[in-house]
């Protein structure tokens, strides 16, 4: 009430003051501001790569608007008559020629093509970082689980918008892509066919397909990106921003600079930082030179033909997938139905959804998984170092390998030219990598964090070697260490370190089945756990050694031992 | 019926067919059938044989160069492809394979071989264009083959690049790739980039069909369509890449490694530079 009539009262004096109070007292502005512009964000490096996707996405709607000035979805035939040698005369949909016309007629098309396509490359690689991030510090938990569900359906859309963008120019590349799209929906029993007419609208390729993509890739998938960004951002706000421990940043408190002035100056500087790397990589590096692969021809597939890098690792599964097994085998089973046979083409169907399908469930899954292995129902606003939550950090490398392995595989061909290997080897490799490197994976990562959070423990409580021997005067030598200061112990020893909770007996004096697969994985994500320092230890460890922790500056107490 | 019976000829060729059906069982109607098919189909291959050697004749070797070649073959390529070369168990008879062949595989360094292996590998070429030519000229002396194609048929500059483009993408660029960069085959054999391959030799490539490449005869692809997709080639190459550094030419793979060391490699370098003087 009392601020209403302040607002009423307040007379500007000058003339912007004039006009901004117009606008103010209309629009109400100034309430946003005071709420939003103090809001505080933490600084780390590692939190900047959400804001890369979005202003890549920005990049990508600018850049994309330019270019459906001069596209045309057209799957009409024509004869190209461009500047482009090698193609004039050859037959082609209007798309391709289109494509063509805004590579080498229009002013700056060239540009404004490989930095949208650079864009959309980096666009998909930040969204995939920052969801590294986030699940690597933990950021995902309560309450923050519903955001993290966005960022997965944000991916996925981004892997869509991906996907039907590089389908666009009708060239020979995408069009092998889209064939492979094409065979995995019609090896889907009883309704594939079907699925790939609607979708192709008739036998494929059709003359339909390419007007379908254009209006996916530039109305409904962009739109529900906005959308979601925009939930996305909400609760991000509503949330505050997660931060990592340090002294004086507690669960309750967000410690950093605020919107206005810091981060909006800062935001705003970098948008351009990005897009200057992206206008530099766009003006220098050339990508998806569609010249080179010709007008889409169901006939001729050319060597590396490879999807871009977000699709890839289903290309990959599809080449690793062995056609048959043995001499017999092949992974096709004809399965009678009262209206015929249908043939159910596993050799297509695990490759094409199965690892998609492991990927996209652990990743919707993981908060609630996580929280019903912690039993943890807290609100966490404090970041864990991965090392600190080994079995997240394991499962989280082995997911990268596993992805980095079908990714690999995607360039099987490459692989095998470049370094001179046999490329069934490299096959054969693969194959065994794609089961065996996650696991692998999982225990060296699991075993590494161990590792570092004995090494911070070690740190804590002794202080750090300087390498320095010093004889004592009873003839002794010990290595000086130096104790770490309060600020930096305080990073090395708050954390939480849950316990393995042990199934406990019912009156009865039962363990549930669930209770013991839940002790079980509390132990698979507990056990060996590396307990964080205590007041109490470190005391004793400044009471007992204190020759081996005293500082070069300690010469007096190490001479008076 | 009654169509039938309305003109003499058409009940004589009636006659005729009713012959043919009625001695369609006949146990030598399959064997009769059979011959006919084969000599339609050997009639055909022969006509079509001659016409490629016809192209093919197209250089003359004096008996002076089939003399040194003879002596050269011995001294280099004997040991392995035999005297007279007519194969052994290490290399093949190269009665027959032409003088391309000669000039291809010794022009490009990859005879005499450096190694056994998947597939001969080009390396630095060990004799002079006369000598070659002399092998060359006993090798032809030996059995008709392909032969050095000429000057004409090579001028790239008469070609037309798109039809070549064309037929390079419909016969070439699933193992040359799109952009004739190369790329893999089975077992560690691979297709060559062809980029800086002399026109002579890809028409050579071409015809005599070397390592696990398929012949393209003038049959399959005449003289006129081997020089458009020369001048295809002759053209992508000297164009360089409209868009930049091409990067290898590679596709997609190379692109996202490039964005997620290159690209990735300056945005994080920023982040970090953006957040060094905080708290």
């Amino acid at each position: 009430m009392s601020s209403s009539t302040t607002t009423q009262t307040y007379v500007p004096k000058t003339r912007v003051g004039k006009v901004t109070d117009y606008v103010d007292s209309r629009v109400g502005g100034s309430g946003i501001v005071k709420e939003f512009g103090r809001k505080i964000f933490p600084d780390h490096w590692t939190f900047m790569f959400g804001e890369v996707a979005l202003y890549t996405f920005v990049i990508l709607l600018i850049t994309g608007t330019f270019l459906t000035f001069f596209y045309d979805p057209s799957m009409a035939e024509t004869h190209y008559n461009g500047s482009y040698l090698p193609l004039r005369g050859v037959e082609m949909s209007v798309a391709y020629a289109s494509s063509l016309d805004i590579s080498f007629d229009v002013r700056g098309g060239l540009f404004m093509r490989q930095l949208h396509h650079w864009a959309a490359l980096l666009f998909a690689a930040s969204v995939a970082v920052h969801m590294l991030r986030v699940f690597f510090t933990g950021a995902f938990r309560r309450p923050r689980e519903f955001n993290w569900v966005v960022g997965c359906v944000l991916v996925i859309l981004s892997l869509a918008a991906g996907f039907t963008g590089y389908s666009l120019p009708d060239d020979l590349l995408s069009g092998n892509g889209l064939r492979i799209i094409d065979g995995v929906m019609k090896a889907i029993p009883v309704v594939g066919t079907y699925l790939s007419f609607f979708l192709f609208g008739g036998e494929f390729p059709g003359t339909m397909i390419i007007g379908r993509l254009y209006v996916l890739h530039i109305l409904l998938i962009p739109a529900v990106i906005l959308l979601m960004i925009g939930i996305h951002l909400f609760m991000v706000v509503l949330h505050k921003h997660s931060q990592f421990p340090g002294p004086g940043r507690t669960n309750t408190n967000v410690v950093g600079y605020p919107v206005g002035p810091v981060y909006a100056a800062k935001a705003g500087g970098f948008f351009f930082i990005v897009f200057g790397i992206l206008a530099a990589i766009a003006a220098a590096f050339t990508i998806n030179p569609i010249w080179n692969y010709g007008p889409y021809d169901p006939s001729p597939v050319s060597a590396g033909t490879q999807p871009d890098w977000y699709i890839g690792w289903v290309d990959g599964a599809l080449r690793l997938m062995p056609g048959t097994l043995g001499d017999n085998f092949d992974f096709e089973f004809m399965i009678p139905f009262p209206w015929g046979v249908n043939a159910l083409s596993l050799n297509v169907l695990v490759p094409a959804l199965v690892p998609a399908a492991i990927v996209f469930t652990l990743m919707f899954a993981w908060p609630w998984i996580e929280a019903w292995v912690t039993k943890d129902k807290r609100e966490h606003h404090l970041l864990d170092r991965p090392r600190n939550a080994p079995a997240r950090t394991g499962v989280g490398v082995a997911g990268i390998v596993f992805y980095c392995v079908l990714w690999a595989a995607a360039s099987s061909d490459l692989i095998a030219t470049h370094f001179l290997v046999s490329l069934n080897d490299v096959t054969y490799w693969l194959r065994a990598l794609v089961f065996i490197g996650p696991v692998l994976a999982f225990m060296v990562t699991r075993r590494i964090a161990l590792a570092l959070q004995r090494k911070d423990r070690e740190i804590a409580l002794h202080g750090r070697e300087t390498g320095r021997i010093v004889r004592l005067p009873h003839g002794e030598f010990i290595e000086v260490h130096e104790p770490v200061d309060d600020y930096k112990r305080y990073k090395l020893v708050s954390f939480d370190s849950p316990e393995v909770m042990v199934p406990k007996p019912d009156e009865n004096g039962k363990i549930s089945l669930l209770d013991k697969v839940h002790g079980r994985a509390s132990r698979f994500f507990f056990e060996d756990r590396v307990a964080p320092v205590t007041p109490k230890e470190l005391e004793a460890s400044h009471n007992d050694h204190h020759g081996e922790i005293a500082g070069a500056k300690d010469r007096e107490s190490i001479a008076s031992h | 019926m009654k169509n039938f019976s309305s003109s003499g000829t058409t009940r004589g060729r009636n006659h005729f067919v009713k012959a043919l059906s009625q001695r369609r069982r006949h146990p030598l109607a399959a064997f009769a059938l059979l011959l006919m098919a084969l000599l339609v189909t050997g009639g055909i291959y022969a006509a079509a044989s001659t016409a490629n050697e016809a192209q093919a004749q197209t250089t003359t070797f004096t008996a002076n160069d089939v003399e040194e070649g003879s002596k050269l073959f011995s001294a280099n390529c004997a040991s392995c492809h035999g005297m007279g070369a007519t194969g052994s168990d290490a290399a093949p008879s190269l009665v027959g394979v032409g003088a391309a062949s000669v000039d291809f595989q010794v022009g490009t360094g990859r005879m005499p071989l450096q190694m056994n292996g998947p597939q001969a590998q080009a390396k630095p070429v060990q004799f002079t264009e006369e000598q070659i030519r002399q092998m060359a000229a006993y090798v032809a002396s030996l059995g008709a083959g392909p032969s050095i194609p000429s000057e004409e048929i090579l001028d790239a500059s008469e070609g037309d690049s798109s039809n070549g483009g064309e037929l390079f993408r419909v016969n070439c660029a699933m193992c040359h790739n799109a952009a004739a960069a190369g790329g893999a085959l089975t077992r560690g054999k691979f297709a060559p980039s062809i980029d800086g391959t002399s026109e002579k030799h890809i028409y050579e490539a071409m015809v005599t069909g070397p390592q696990n490449m398929p012949v393209f005869s003038d049959a399959n692809i005449s003289p006129e369509d081997k020089q458009d997709i020369i001048a295809f080639l002759k053209t992508i190459e000297e164009q360089g890449s409209p868009g930049g550094a091409e990067l290898g030419s590679l596709g997609p793979v190379s692109e996202g490694l490039f964005i997620w060391v290159a690209g990735l490699g300056v945005v994080i370098a920023f982040t970090v530079w953006l957040t060094s003087r905080s708290s």
